[in-house]
């Protein structure tokens, strides 16, 4: 009986949504790269950069230099990428794999400069932590309503931003019409390639948001390899939650919840190896269920030039 | 536009191919050759294991044995620490890159080097290596592969004993990193060490993962020390390398204590951590690696296997001045459990099938 209960407890629950969070930032990101048509397999290249320039500012200057200096490097690693994939059109993987391969030498060569060590940044301090008055002090909430880092709702704020965005507003239409059709969008006047940039520059700022989370708030320092391939299943949350960021969120939720399960229900009698590869065949059978009803947006991954075109 | 398509392809190639080369770049800059000194200087070279320098513990730990031996016998030998790249594929290669320059001994710190270490030995017979955490088979005095073991569970077992001694609610915790037997041996010794003291504690024991990333992985580390602390436990011992940041985190949030690993882990950590480090399973990595060098300098290095336990101080728990306080009064029990195993009245268990062996013969209360 008590471990079924411990299934639901709240502690499971807290713990889950600290890992949903930057698996859901990165999606997030993905999804406003992939609705304009790149597609993005640099996430978790970009997020290794949030991690490291994250613990960088928090080591220089506090918690918000880090999150703001996370987020400029996640912008500017990104620009690389559309410079490749948009204005020089290679490949769109590739140019991705080129992001992740230069993210790991790139913070160790810069971690080296700074700290004179290849492969961790000295401890660094997070953000104040919040607790919902009343609640806390509940003991039963306890668990949930104490000790909350404030990227948590301020993720959550972005998910309802982010579809807001994506729905209602002109730049969110474009967005959605440069990667549904480009040459449509084109021809009505849209800048194919502007709005293209500005969802891999979108993405790059989440992305480097969700290092910065890693490294501020869970990690509270950088060390290398500490993203632990969170940025390709932010990919598959992205395509799980059909390309919407209120899917993503649900998507990054059923994995935060089954990586939470797996570190906290040991007294289960399962193997330890199951519960350990648990979330990643969650991830598979999700791909392999679900994804065939997904619809990727029609100019996905396609690199788009104007004059070869009609 | 096509000629843009070639040249992008071209710089993302270029980039590549810069990356590569960087990897493979040893860390280290050559030193210059040896003069025409009538005695020609030893030469001495390590190769970290994965995370490399300034890892706080297992690594630093080895450079630190390296510094020794350069102070003491510093016109006499010269050294050199290569790191290997993120992934450590490349071990074998700079392994390789060393005994080519003519290096007379060479360590791989680690015991994935173990592989390495065999193949490059028997290429160059001439040259001598010391491979720490790792065992060979059929290595004699003449050979040229010193292995570097420590008794890790004896520590473990000691450090056992203090959580089971401090915790006042009954329940202890274990972390390791990667699930291999050589974390098991922490495992089963703190287990054996906890139990031995008080057969009724609970010991909750989980492991970050299968993988070498296990090692490096706070995120994790800290999740489950937090499911722990979450269940009553009130020390957790930690021996996962970077993963332990993430322990140490949580012991602060819920102000609860940690045990630390390798290195004497509350020197190394962020001064708030401190307070939250009961203390840490010391592995002498620095001892096996200066006196391998010693053993060469004073020319009667042997091949075979070198064991550094508790009598030896190879491995034991570690007092500064900021836990000298708060173990005062379980010291003299930790010395006299220390005493025993010394003296073979404890045989302290080395896996989970001699620590299951080993419960049963603790009396049940």
């Amino acid at each position: 009986m008590e471990t079924l209960a411990s299934l639901f407890s709240l502690a499971l629950l807290a713990s889950a949504v600290r890992l949903t969070v930057p698996v859901l930032l990165a999606a997030l990101g993905a999804v406003f790269s992939e609705r304009g048509g790149v597609i993005n397999i640099g996430l978790e290249g970009i997020m290794i950069m949030g991690t490291f320039f994250g613990a960088v500012g928090t080591y220089y200057g506090g918690p918000v230099v880090g999150l703001l200096a996370a987020v400029a490097a996640g912008v500017v690693f990104s620009a690389v990428h559309g410079l490749l994939a948009i204005t020089l059109r290679v490949d769109q993987i590739i140019s991705g794999v080129v992001l992740n391969m230069l993210a790991v030498g790139l913070a160790r060569f810069l971690n080296i400069m700074l700290f004179g060590v290849a492969t961790q940044s000295p401890g660094i301090r997070g953000f104040t932590p919040l607790s919902i008055p009343v609640l806390r002090d509940i003991p039963a909430l306890k668990p949930i309503a104490a000790g909350i880092s404030p990227l948590i709702p301020l993720a959550l704020a972005l998910v309802v931003a982010g579809h807001w965005v994506l729905v209602r507003t002109t730049f969110g239409l474009r967005l959605r019409a440069v990667g549904e059709n480009p040459l449509a969008a084109d021809t009505v006047g849209v800048n194919v390639f502007l709005m293209r940039y500005l969802g891999v520059l979108i993405s790059g700022a989440l992305a480097g948001m969700a290092g910065a989370y890693l490294s501020i708030e869970q990690g509270r320092g950088y060390l290398e390899g500490m993203t632990q391939g969170r940025g390709f299943i932010a990919l598959a949350a992205m395509i799980f939650g059909n390309w919407w960021p209120v899917g993503a969120l649900g998507a990054s939720a059923l994995f935060g919840y089954f990586d939470a399960l797996s570190l906290r229900v040991v007294a289960l009698n399962v193997p330890y190896q199951f519960l350990n590869v648990l979330p990643h065949i969650v991830t598979i059978l999700v791909l392999a269920g679900f994804v065939r009803r997904a619809r990727p947006p029609a100019a996905d991954g396609i690199p788009y030039a104007k004059e070869e075109q009609g | 536009m096509k000629r843009y398509r070639r040249l992008g392809t071209l710089v993302a190639l270029g980039l590549a191919a810069l990356l590569v080369l960087s990897g493979c770049r040893p860390a280290a800059e050559a030193p210059p050759p040896a003069g025409e000194a009538p005695a020609p200087k030893l030469r001495v070279g390590i190769v970290y294991d994965v995370g490399g320098r300034g890892d706080l513990s297992f690594n630093d730990m080895a450079y630190a044995g390296l510094e020794r031996a350069q102070r003491e016998f510093g016109d006499r030998i010269e050294t050199r620490d290569l790191e290997p790249a993120a992934g450590g594929e490349n071990r074998e290669e700079l392994l390789r890159l060393l005994a080519s320059e003519g290096y007379d001994l060479i360590f791989g710190i680690g015991f994935l080097f173990t592989d390495s270490i065999e193949r490059v030995a028997k290429e160059f017979p001439n040259v001598k290596f010391g491979l720490v955490d790792g065992f060979i088979a059929d290595l004699g005095p003449q050979s040229n592969v010193v292995c570097l073991l420590f008794n890790e569970h004896e520590g473990s077992f000691l450090v056992g004993a203090a959580a089971a001694l401090k915790s006042k609610t009954g329940k202890v915790g274990f972390v390791g990193g990667m699930r291999i037997p050589l974390i098991e041996k922490f495992e089963a010794g703190y287990i054996a060490g906890a139990k031995y003291v008080n057969p009724a504690i609970e010991v909750f024991s989980d492991y970050a993962g299968t993988t070498g990333e296990a090692f490096r992985d706070p995120v994790k580390g800290r999740e489950l020390a937090l499911s722990h602390y979450d269940r009553g436990a009130d020390i957790i011992y930690h021996a996962s390398g970077g993963t332990g940041i993430g322990v140490f985190e949580a012991a602060v949030e819920k102000n609860k204590l940690a045990i630390g690993v390798d290195a004497d882990q509350s020197l190394t950590v962020k001064p708030d951590q401190r307070a939250h480090i009961l203390t840490s399973m010391m592995k002498r990595v620095d001892v096996s690696v200066y006196e391998t060098i010693k053993a060469l300098v004073e020319q009667r290095f042997e091949g075979g296997y070198r064991n550094f336990g508790l009598a030896d101080d190879g491995v034991g728990y570690a007092e500064n001045q900021y836990n000298r306080d708060t173990i005062a009064d379980i010291k003299p029990e930790l010395e006299r459990l220390k005493q025993k195993i010394v003296a073979g009245e404890i045989k302290v268990p080395s896996s989970r099938k001699e620590l299951e062996a080993f419960l049963e013969t603790l009396p049940t209360r």
